[in-house]
């Protein structure tokens, strides 16, 4: 296939499958291809303590900055019900060496698994049920600390440390109520270094920090809708006070499917903002994937009788050694050239934005055979390696017909025989579908295989650690100081009068209870400061350097100290921006920098007819309005923290009239 | 009903679920004050309360019902869980060297007990090549389950029946033996054998694994095959132990069973070679010898099986101040042999002064070992030392404590004569005692110094 043929077919099957942008796509896109989805929402607990060792939580570390490294290697284990894990097997299958770089400052023995865990830090279990009462969950009768297993190396144990809380809860949104799965208390796990061939690193700063993931029901029904919820549960959290904020510390795992597609799993979406567009990528994908198995279907070819075949280019045959497969050979890799039979047109099916099926071979080949990409080429690519004839020259000696596509690829000798695994075993999946996958989210909004999909065979009791039982005095403890329902304080805001826009704002700052604490204690309007702190305060915090002592506390005492100094609240959109560049700078001092002075509303007028009979005969043509605009322009700055401007307004109108 | 299908649930919760006919493994409904939880009623351990059901939610995690919110229980059904390590026939072939291995209950591959809430070891030649395949590449393997227990219940009844069925595998002409292990005492039973059975023409491997083979991350199958790699091909007819060098996946070491101690509670690099170098190390690629003196492999069949043991042998650990009726209990009680660990060069204070010397009258064997662990017994020295020798306290060099228990139980086995007890324990056998320590056989290094630091940021733990 030339490669404008590669790219019409792509276009072609874009559009026979009827993919529509996310900006254009309405719900009926969504109900003709039955997206489904739900959430698991990952949340960091502001702990003093990791959550099964003593040592701090939160301490990050760059990069090369380690006392120590492990290397681990992962073998796949039964779980408690006899059964092996199919990621497992995957990982199994790698072979990848693990090597975690450790900080005394951060880690002890217990994260490299030499050290048993220590008792579930009790500060993270409270936080974690309060969040689970806040959900509406039923609360366990006692916990049991369960091993999942993550062969992957991001846990050195092989396992992350977790506990079911809570089952069946619900929340509120806009338009429909969503069940809630379960709720989890869990270590973080590694971040990881770098992932090249077979050799993976790990840091360990982040291991072991408590975490809690709600996980929804699948009853999201347009990407909108998955937003909403992420947002919710965002906001329910934080509205505890008691979750950790800023980058990596809420993560999103987002299962998709179509109608007849598979659940995917994509993974650790740091951002609610990218999930409208990732989760309409991929249930488009999957209504990709069931396009090509009908057209597999449709060209009678049978799963049982379908054989792929291959051959080995070496220096034996330098009429097939186009240079770009010699460079392969000098690098010592080996080179495969392999032949499918009547699968021409299917690499080059449309699967995303800028995606073909060949991609879905090409990823899986650097996961599971550990080959660094490129790693292939084939006859049906958008930006060919080879040229038509020397494509020709490979598959005329493979033997192919001309309704064959073709592959070549290339990587170390001792991971070929994964490689061709990794083909035939995609391709066969081709036959029956979707793949359950967890796959990864790239910026553009499309997402790369990660891993299979893991079952609940990976679940073991964890012998470590005994049973933790939760009494009702307990839970009722724990029950007495909830903060309200998310869904009753989007009901307040808006009875408050505060603008709609400020909303997720301020309950993604958790800014409620404060513009409460502001209004009880010095009796302004709740609409009035819900805005100073959704409108002028988020104006400058997204354009000021923080400090470190400033928190957003301060803003109590500002208004304390306009209601007490009697100032026009007005001045504290000018104090604001000073205040949080410099928190330790008195208020007074404040005034100062800002050159306000105290003055009377009749000191301020007192020129106003001077300046309005100047401005008449300076002015040709006096436009109604122009001279009270131009008046109040001039006395403006003397007037703010002294008199409200509307008052100014409507004395100077009198005055000149 | 029988007890069975209530799998370790007593008092009230056995009660609980009597009461709504709801048994192990059943598919269950029930309905509580904090809302409705489904899923299957998993066995309790036993050492668990008696306030609470097991459950497995959908989800495969496991979660605890507490009986006083329970109101109602339904049985929906019942699936008992099949538990099972995959077994797959061993390839066995001429061209590999045949390895024995005896499995006293550790855990190379493990399943879970309910009982107990802990691992049960699985073991068959089968069972193993499912669980750790590479097994094949390097030797055939055959399997004898001698005992089921955890280390810590081994003793000197297993130690004899180890070395006589070590004696029967010789001659059987196998190439290697492996024995699995759990760790706690697993430089007990070394020394033992390493005693028991002399003159081995063949490797003799103790392992066992610091993490369970139920983990991921298990050193487990390393061990295994480090050990069948020793026991199959390796040059050192001794009794060793192998288990990993550093606590990462890369080689292990080969320890002499008279010299090695376990000296971390959990680390995987828990056992150490103490006052000498490690005989070994060994990867699947082969050995590197650091030894270079060593008992090399012998191509006949010939073997000193020596299974003897009075266990009217006990150890003392010594602390200041320590009163000399604990000895006179000791001698009261028919203690017929005593290891001292004593402080320092090897002195206790001069309060037991009298209690030894009644021992020694009434013919009890006292020796002198050292709570430092590293260095000898000098009890020349000091005047403590000088005075105790008279008492009769043999020092024995550089003898771990262990080492010493274990010898003199196996020398008492063989005789009562406390001259000939003196001889057999100041016999050097296969370095229980060194005749020097080199200088690189203590290095327990301290964290903080940079030259140290750099040290373990280049080189992996």
């Amino acid at each position: 296939m030339k490669q404008a043929e590669a790219l019409k077919n792509y276009a072609a099957t874009r559009k026979a499958i009827g993919y529509v942008e996310r900006q254009k796509a309405k719900p009926k896109d969504y109900k003709r291809i039955g997206f489904k989805s739900g959430l698991e929402v990952h949340q960091q607990l502001k702990t003093k303590s990791k959550l099964f060792c003593r040592c701090p939580a939160g301490i990050y570390h760059s990069d090369d900055d380690f006392d120590a490294e492990v290397i681990r290697h992962m073998r796949p284990t039964l779980s408690e019900l006899g059964e092996y894990d199919g990621t497992a097997l995957m990982e199994f299958k790698t072979r990848k060496n693990i090597t975690y770089r450790l900080n005394n400052r951060s880690a002890c023995t217990y994260e490299v698994d030499d050290t048993p865990p220590f008792h579930i830090d009790p500060e993270a279990l409270e936080i974690a049920i309060e969040i689970s009462l806040l959900s509406k969950l039923n609360i366990v009768g006692e916990v049991h600390i369960t091993r999942k297993q993550y062969l992957d190396g991001s846990i050195p144990t092989g396992f992350q440390r977790t506990a079911i809380l809570g089952v069946e809860g619900e929340i509120q949104l806009k338009n429909k109520k969503v069940g809630l799965i379960q709720l989890s208390i869990e270590e973080d796990s590694c971040r990881e270094i770098s992932d090249i061939g077979h050799e993976r690193i790990y840091k360990t700063d982040r291991l072991g920090m408590p975490l809690i993931e709600t996980v929804t029901q699948p009853e999201l029904e347009t990407p909108d809708e998955l937003a909403e919820a992420a947002e919710y549960i965002r906001f329910l959290n934080r509205s505890t006070d008691k979750v950790r904020t800023g980058m990596g510390a809420g993560r999103e795992d987002v299962n998709v499917s179509c109608a007849g597609g598979s659940r995917v799993e994509i993974k650790g979406v740091a951002h609610n903002k990218w999930i409208p567009e990732l989760s309409h990528n991929e249930a488009f994908r999957q209504w990709a994937l069931l396009n090509i198995k009908r057209l597999i279907h449709d060209r009678g070819i049978q799963q049982n009788k379908w054989v792929m075949s291959h051959k080995e280019i070496d220096y034996s045959m330098p009429e097939l050694l186009a240079s770009p497969l010699r460079e392969k050979l000098n690098r010592r890799m080996k080179v495969i050239a392999i032949n499918l039979p009547k699968l021409k047109g299917i690499l080059s099916h449309f699967m995303q934005p800028g995606h073909s099926f060949a991609h879905e071979i090409s990823h899986r080949l650097k996961v599971i055979a550990c080959i660094e990409r490129p790693n292939m080429t084939h006859s049906e690519s958008f930006n060919p390696l080879l040229s038509d004839e020397e494509l020709g020259k490979i598959s005329k000696w493979l033997g192919a017909k001309k309704d064959d596509a073709q592959i070549v690829l290339w990587g170390p000798a001792e991971d070929i025989p994964t490689a061709l695994e990794t083909v035939e075993e995609r391709i066969r999946m081709a036959f029956e579908g979707v793949p359950e996958e967890t796959r990864k989210s790239l910026p553009d909004g499309t997402t790369i295989f990660e891993r299979v999909l893991p079952g609940s065979d990976r679940m073991y009791p964890d012998t470590d650690s005994a049973p933790i039982p939760l009494t009702v005095e307990f839970i009722d403890k724990l029950g007495k100081n909830l903060p309200p329902d998310i869904a009753d304080r989007y009901a307040q805001m808006k009875a408050w009068g505060i603008p709609s826009d400020t909303w997720k704002y301020l309950l993604s700052k958790n800014m409620v209870p404060l513009i409460e604490k502001i209004c009880e204690g010095h009796g302004y309007t709740h609409k009035f400061i819900g805005s100073f702190l959704g409108h002028t305060f988020k104006n400058i915090e997204g354009k000021r350097e923080l400090h470190k002592n400033f928190f957003y506390e301060k803003t109590y005492e500002l208004f304390r100290y306009i209601k007490e100094k009697k100032l026009e609240p007005g001045i504290a959109k000018y104090m604001m921006p000073v205040i949080y560049e410099f928190p330790d700078m008195q208020f007074s001092s404040v005034l100062t920098s800002i050159q306000f002075r105290q003055r009377s509303m009749t000191d301020i007028i007192t020129p106003i007819k001077f300046l309005h009979e100047k401005y008449l005969e300076n002015t040709p043509e006096v436009k109604p309005g122009d001279d009270i605009n131009w008046l109040m322009g001039q006395v403006h700055h003397q007037a703010i923290g002294n008199v409200e401007m509307a008052d100014l307004r409507q004395k100077i109108g009198t005055i000149i009239k | 009903m029988s007890d069975d299908i209530f799998q370790g649930y007593k008092g009230d919760a056995l009660a609980t679920l009597q009461k709504f006919s709801v048994r192990v493994w059943g598919l269950v409904e029930i309905h509580t004050t904090r809302g409705t939880f489904d899923g299957t009623v998993l066995p309790r351990s036993e050492n668990d309360d008696d306030q609470h059901i097991v459950l497995k939610i959908q989800t495969g995690y496991n979660i605890g019902i507490d009986i006083v919110t329970i109101e109602k229980m339904v049985e929906t059904g019942y699936q008992k869980a099949n538990y099972k390590i995959p077994e797959k026939a061993f390839p066995y072939s001429d061209d590999k060297p045949n390895v024995k291995l005896f499995g006293t209950g550790g855990t190379i591959a493990s399943r879970l007990d309910y009982r107990t809430g802990a691992v049960i070891p699985a073991f068959s030649p089968g069972e193993l090549y499912g669980a750790v395949p590479e097994l094949a590449d390097i030797c055939n393997i055959d399997t004898e389950k001698l005992f089921a227990v955890f280390s810590e219940n081994m003793g000197p009844d297993q130690y004899m029946i180890l070395a006589e069925s070590i004696g029967k595998e010789i001659a059987n002409g196998t190439d290697g033996i492996v024995i699995g292990h759990g760790t706690d005492t697993l430089h007990h039973t070394a020394a033992a054998l390493s005693f028991m059975v002399q003159d081995s023409p063949i490797p003799i491997i103790l392992v066992g694994s610091q993490r369970s083979s139920d983990r991921p991350s298990s050193d487990a199958a390393l061990n295994l095959i480090h050990a069948s790699y020793a026991a199959g091909h390796g040059d050192i007819a001794e009794t060793l132990v192998c288990m990993f060098g550093p606590t990462s996946d890369e080689y292990g070491f080969l320890h002499r069973g008279t010299r090695v101690r376990k000296m971390h509670s959990s680390y995987r690099s828990t056992f150490r070679t103490i006052g000498d170098t490690p005989a070994a190390t060994v990867t699947r690629q082969g050995i590197k010898m650091i030894k270079t003196e060593y008992n090399h492999r012998r191509k006949d069949k010939t073997v000193k099986i020596i299974p003897t043991f009075n266990e009217k042998v006990t150890m003392l650990y010594y602390y200041p101040h320590m009163k000399g009726d604990i000895v006179d209990a000791l001698v009261d009680a028919g203690y017929k042999g005593i290891v001292i660990v004593g402080t320092g060069l090897g002195h206790v204070n001069r309060e037991l002064y009298p209690a030894l010397e009644r021992a020694r009258d009434k013919g009890v064997s006292v020796f002198m070992t050292l709570q430092t662990i590293w260095g000898y017994a000098h009890m020349f020295v000091y005047d403590t030392g000088r005075d105790m020798m008279a008492l009769g306290v043999t020092p024995l060099g550089n003898m771990l404590p262990e080492v010493a228990w274990v010898k003199l139980g196996w020398a008492l086995g063989q005789t009562e004569d406390p001259i000939k007890i003196k001889e057999i324990m100041l016999t050097p056998i296969n370095d229980d005692i060194t005749e020097r320590e080199p200088y690189n056989g203590y290095l327990v290094y301290q964290g903080g110094v940079p030259e140290v630091e750099n040290f373990v940021r280049k080189f992996r733990k």
